[in-house]
């Protein structure tokens, strides 16, 4: 994360240094994203339309299109509603990543500068630059903090998300990080990143298993109905709860030194941003980006909480 | 010649009946029989109360549903409906408009229930005036309502903002009055009010007669329309009472709020034994409809039987075998 | 079983034999529907089977066709035993059955209906060409000019009932078993219809004829054959029985007298005057007066514009013109403000507009009428089963389970319900449409009894009807449609089916 703020600052600088002119070049990007389906993707939207804000204010010749779809199929006219306009440079977060690869290539066949974020195409070669968290290493730092917290010994239970990629990047980057440890997980069920569901399933839990010593829920949505099953079963046996993403209000309570999230792990929606601002840097300010850019799963604690908590955002 | 046909089969519709009606609670009891043997924890009184409470919002939505399916009508919008009340009421929390924590709630509460009445009337209206399929009519009001939501959200979540006013309001989920948690009580209500207007007053027997045969209702001077409208009233109504239990659980709106739940209510209302077609309507059936659904998820998640991935095709086969059931016991 | 009246059992022609059925019995659980019953079906001839509802007419036409099996006794076709596996091997071996109820597929066309499940093909493509052809032709055949590519579901229910025939005789067939064919038909069409079947017998097929119409067995039936519950009574030559006699072989006692007197009728003050009536579409320029006590019919062909002019008027559809009740203008938006204002109206479509056929009697008998059993909120479910019981007891409603279904009762039963229903609201006027269609003779005089009741009380009634001898049995006055116009009125001695038949049809009918 640190890596990257780097990288925008030199950004930054960089566009004030060519200030003289290049910024009237007529350029214009197109931004596919899903429609607000739960908190995440709503933080997605935020940022995005943030960004266009920022960015079309710093550059004049510049003009983002923002398009949000609520399936991969309908994301998939609408990236040829967008070609169709005439775009330069494409930044999406696709659905899923085997459903618009096809898709995606033809936009970049037509020789436009391609973006993807999050979710990586089947096909690398496809795109230009890539934007991601790293969902690996969100499970894998949520793993070692739950291990080290635990004194290598313990009952967890977690909650999943959706059977998708990500969801099984995240379980397989938990269990490297706690391996070698005692930690036992007792149960891995969906909560479909919905608070009400993850609620029901913690209330599950917590008839099924009279000893849990910690849950890791992987999203901070569903941490809030973690929470609330846990409070009504005024169970004290359960030391904390990890969830992650980076939601405000659980930001909030990380900096407030709640005890029962005394951690969260980034996952910002707002890499839709990073994601823009790149692209346009590669237009007005002369800068290579292309590659891939690796968010890190940075372990927001007490101590760092104040950087990462934006009081204004939705999510 | 007919009533010769007539004789033979006499002596078959009262058993019929008796039986329908008492199936859904048979594979209730089967079902708890089936979660004891699974795990112990089952039986326990904390998980029977918390299934029986989070039951409450699919159990007094399927109550308005099965006022709006016997009447040969149908409503996808509920869980939209739910969203976009909860989310308006909790907009309404945080403009503090009215002093006092109480009085606050209250008001909100009512509004609530109006917005809920006006959601269903607006509803009602389009399909009776409109003489537009209900299926098109509350396909399109569940995409109104989720987007008008999604839009109050701006995308993120609708939470109520004060601590105390949630601290306040928290007991409505959570509280208990002699040990019977306040949802169940709130299931209990509805379900006594909806089976008394359903069963007892002249409104509920014109809601069978639209749904049995809308001519015949008609040429009877019932006015169909009237009728039909009122139901998606009803139906608006129980999504707003719901929407009072839900808030204080989670204390938030958000954009996963109510999804699905039509589904629920309307698999609730067909396997508490009321016929999609319209003109059979069974209350207590339908809340015992929701008992099953919440159970059933909740054994899944108790036993350690099936892999987390196969959850929904064990729950999909329970349902269909609880129907199929029904079915043959029906036809004997 | 005794013999009620001294005839002959009708010889046999020495006709070939095409179908004969032996010792049939017929039992559905421990209730014997058939004993013992016995028929011979021979080529060319036209073999009527009459009998009360009931009396197993039905049950016996299903097992001749392979839609049931007899518990005992055995079918031989063209002398060889044979046991039918369903109705389509009855159909293999040239056996039609044109059921009573019609079961065509409402939203697909004439055409389709007629030649579903054996389309005419071309290569892999529907040959629509042709089956339209074929199908015009076959209802042509039945003197109705139908349109094969009209929707069934906006036909009439006669032109419906004629497709259906129409469909049936497409099967290569030796023998024909119509099931109450003309019940829904007007005079015009039912004489249309005896000319197929003439033309069937000429061809040396049989045709078996069910119908509760006495004059039209008379007219057509080489022989007749009695039911009564459920046992052969005999089977005679036609010629030798007169309706009357057939009537009484029914039911067992005389019905000479199926109408009643309608002695001196004291008629009262005028109650309803419908001047300039039009409903768009159907009716124009109707106009009419109904006086207190009086029984008024209303005669046309179907298509005429008589139920949708008492439609009309009692706010059923949209119409306009001048109603005056008891001399004040009045006009019906809705059926609730005629009701309230004390019109009934019996609809022609007893299962599709009158009853409730999956609800029980009670949900039936109080739903028009619900608000009298209403206290506050409440329904009161005690003065609801004492009003069953009374009704039951009043309209003679023949039920062995009160908590049946109304779509279990008998079609004579189903009539009496209807009428025990609107009876509750205590009405002024009464409007029934068809008050006998389907129903067997012994309860048709039970209803021309409550009709005539009803006059005698000083209530003013209305007769819609098809059947003319009815009508000119129970009314005053007859008024004749055409066309969604009044044609005439006939009273007194000019009540005949001729000076009917005349204004109902106009005068190119009589020429030809």
């Amino acid at each position: 994360m640190k890596a990257i703020f780097a990288g925008l600052a030199a950004l930054a600088l960089a566009s004030v240094a060519t200030m003289a002119g290049a910024q009237d070049k007529k350029v214009h990007i197109a931004v596919s994203i899903p429609a607000a389906d739960h908190g995440w993707t709503g933080g997605v939207v935020y940022h995005a339309e943030r960004a266009k804000k920022t960015l079309e204010a710093r550059y004049p010749g510049l003009k983002i299109t923002v398009k949000t779809s609520p399936d991969g199929a309908s994301q998939a006219n609408a990236l040829e509603d967008l070609t169709a306009q005439g775009i330069d440079a494409l930044v999406t977060l696709p659905h899923n990543s085997d459903e618009l690869t096809d898709p995606i290539r033809q936009v970049k066949e037509k020789g436009t500068f391609v973006t993807v974020v999050d979710r990586a195409l089947s096909d690398r070669s496809i795109q230009d630059l890539y934007v991601a968290g790293n969902n690996p290493e969100l499970g894998r730092v949520a793993g070692e903090y739950i291990k080290k917290e635990l004194g290598g010994k313990g009952d967890v239970v977690v909650i999943r998300g959706l059977p998708i990629v990500i969801d099984e990047e995240r379980q397989k980057g938990f269990d490297e990080g706690i391996k070698g440890s005692e930690i036992k997980v007792l149960d891995r069920q969906f909560g479909n990143w919905s608070r009400d569901d993850a609620f029901k399933v913690m209330q599950d839990y917590l008839a099924k298993y009279k000893k849990i010593d910690a849950v890791w829920c992987q999203d901070d949505d569903m941490a809030v109905g973690v929470l609330e099953a846990i409070q009504q079963a005024k169970r004290t046996d359960i030391k904390f709860v990890v969830g992650g993403a980076g939601m405000k209000d659980m930001i909030k309570r990380v900096a407030d030194g709640d005890s029962m999230i005394p951690v969260d792990v980034l996952y910002p929606p707002a890499m839709i941003a990073t994601a823009m601002e790149l692209t346009a840097g590669n237009f007005y300010d002369q800068v290579p980006v292309r590659g891939s850019y690796i968010l890190d799963a940075t372990l927001v604690t007490k101590e760092n909480a104040k950087e990462f908590y934006f009081p204004d955002s939705p999510f | 010649m007919n009533n010769i046909t007539a004789t033979q089969t006499a002596r078959r519709p009262l058993s019929d009946i008796d039986l329908r009606a008492v199936a859904p609670f048979v594979a209730l009891a089967a079902l708890l029989v089936f979660g004891a043997l699974i795990n112990p924890n089952f039986l326990g009184l904390d998980n029977l109360t918390n299934v029986a409470t989070r039951s409450a919002f699919i159990a007094i939505i399927a109550v308005g549903a099965t006022f709006v399916i016997s009447a040969g009508g149908l409503d996808l919008s509920v869980g939209s409906m739910a969203a976009f009340v909860a989310g308006t009421m909790i907009l309404f929390l945080n403009s503090g408009a009215v002093s006092g924590d109480t009085g606050m709630i209250a008001a909100a509460m009512l509004m609530a229930l109006a917005t809920g009445a006006l959601c269903g009337l607006a509803n009602g209206l389009i399909t009776t005036l409109g003489r537009i399929e209900p299926f098109i009519v509350t396909l399109g009001t569940m995409g109104i309502f989720r987007a008008l939501t999604i839009y109050l959200a701006e995308g993120g979540s609708i939470a109520i903002k004060s601590q105390e006013l949630r601290a306040a309001y928290r007991p409505i989920y959570f509280g208990d009055v002699l040990g019977v948690p306040i949802p169940v009580i709130v299931i209990l209500a509805v379900g006594i009010i909806g089976a008394f207007i359903f069963y007892r007053t002249r409104f509920g027997r014109h809601v069978t007669a639209v749904g049995s045969n809308e001519d015949v209702a008609r040429y009877s001077g019932i006015s169909v329309n009237r009728v039909r409208t009122l139901t998606y009233v009803i139906q608006g109504l129980c999504v707003a009472i719901a929407v009072l239990v839900y808030v204080p659980r989670l204390g938030a709106a958000t954009p996963t709020t109510g999804l699905l739940w039509e589904l629920q209510a309307i698999t609730a209302v067909v396997i508490g034994g009321t016929a999609l077609r319209g003109g059979v309507g069974r209350i207590w059936g339908t809340i015992c409809g929701a008992l099953i659904l919440e159970v059933v998820g909740n054994i899944m998640v108790l036993s350690d039987l099936v892999s987390e991935y196969l959850i929904g095709a064990v729950q999909g086969a329970i349902i269909i075998i609880a129907m199929l059931i029904q079915r043959s016991l029906g036809r004997r | 079983m005794s013999e009620v009246y001294p005839l002959s059992t009708a010889e046999p022609p020495a006709a070939k034999i095409l179908l004969e059925a032996t010792g049939i019995s017929k039992s559905f659980g421990p209730v014997e529907v058939l004993k013992d019953v016995g028929l011979q079906l021979k080529a060319g001839e036209v073999h009527a089977i009459i009998g009360e509802n009931g009396a197993g007419k039905s049950t016996l036409m299903k097992i001749l066709s392979g839609h049931l099996a007899p518990s005992k006794g055995a079918l031989k076709v063209n002398g060889e035993k044979i046991v039918f596996t369903g109705p389509v091997d009855a159909e293999k071996h040239g056996i039609v059955l044109v059921h009573q109820e019609i079961l065509l597929a409402p939203d697909l066309t004439v055409a389709q209906n007629i030649y579903l499940g054996r389309e005419l093909r071309k290569g892999l493509v529907l040959d629509e060409r042709a089956m339209a052809d074929g199908a015009h032709r076959a209802v042509l055949d039945l003197g109705a000019d139908i349109d094969p590519g009209v929707v069934v579901n906006r036909l009439s229910i006669a032109q419906r009932q004629l497709v259906q025939i129409a469909r049936a005789l497409l099967v290569p067939h030796r023998i024909v078993i119509f099931d109450e064919p003309t019940a829904s038909l007007t005079p015009v069409e039912t004489e249309a219809l005896l000319k197929v079947i003439a033309a069937i017998r000429k061809k040396n097929a049989a045709v078996l004829y069910i119908s509760h119409r006495l004059p039209e067995v008379k007219t057509i039936a080489d022989r007749v054959t009695v039911l009564r519950d459920g046992q052969l009574v005999g089977t005679y030559a036609g010629a030798d029985l007169e309706p009357v006699d057939m009537a009484r072989l029914m039911v067992g006692r005389d019905v000479s007298k199926l109408y009643p007197d309608r002695a001196e009728a004291k008629t009262g003050g005028t109650v309803l005057e419908v001047e300039d009536m039009a409903v768009p579409g159907f009716v124009k320029n109707a106009g009419f007066s109904l006086k207190r006590g009086e029984i008024l019919g209303f005669a046309g062909l179907v298509g005429a514009g008589r139920t949708e002019l008492l439609e009309g008027i009692l706010g059923l559809r949209p119409a306009h013109g001048t109603v005056r009740l008891k001399g004040k203008p009045v006009h019906f938006r809705n059926v609730k403000q005629s009701m309230d204002a004390g019109i009934v109206y019996l609809s022609e479509d007893r299962k599709g507009k009158g009853l409730l056929l999956g609800q029980n009697l009670k949900t039936n008998l109080t739903l028009a009428g619900l608000d009298r059993f209403t206290r506050g909120m409440l329904i009161d479910a005690k003065a609801e089963t004492q009003a069953l019981d009374k009704a039951v007891r009043d309209f003679d409603i023949r039920t062995r389970n009160r908590d049946l279904l109304a779509g279990q009762l008998s079609g004579g039963n189903q009539q009496k319900l209807l009428l025990a229903k609107m009876m509750l609201l205590g009405p002024e006027i009464v409007v029934i449409d068809e008050p006998t269609r389907g129903i067997d003779i012994g309860t048709k005089e039970q209803i021309y009894k409550f009709i005539n009741g009803l006059a005698a009380e000083g209530k003013a009634v209305i007769v819609i009807s098809s059947e003319m001898p009815e009508l000119i049995g129970i009314c005053d006055r007859i008024i004749v449609m055409r066309n969604g116009e009044v044609a005439g009125e006939v009273s007194g001695e000019h009540m005949t089916e001729a000076e009917i038949v005349v204004l109902a049809t106009g005068a190119k009918f009589l020429a030809a």
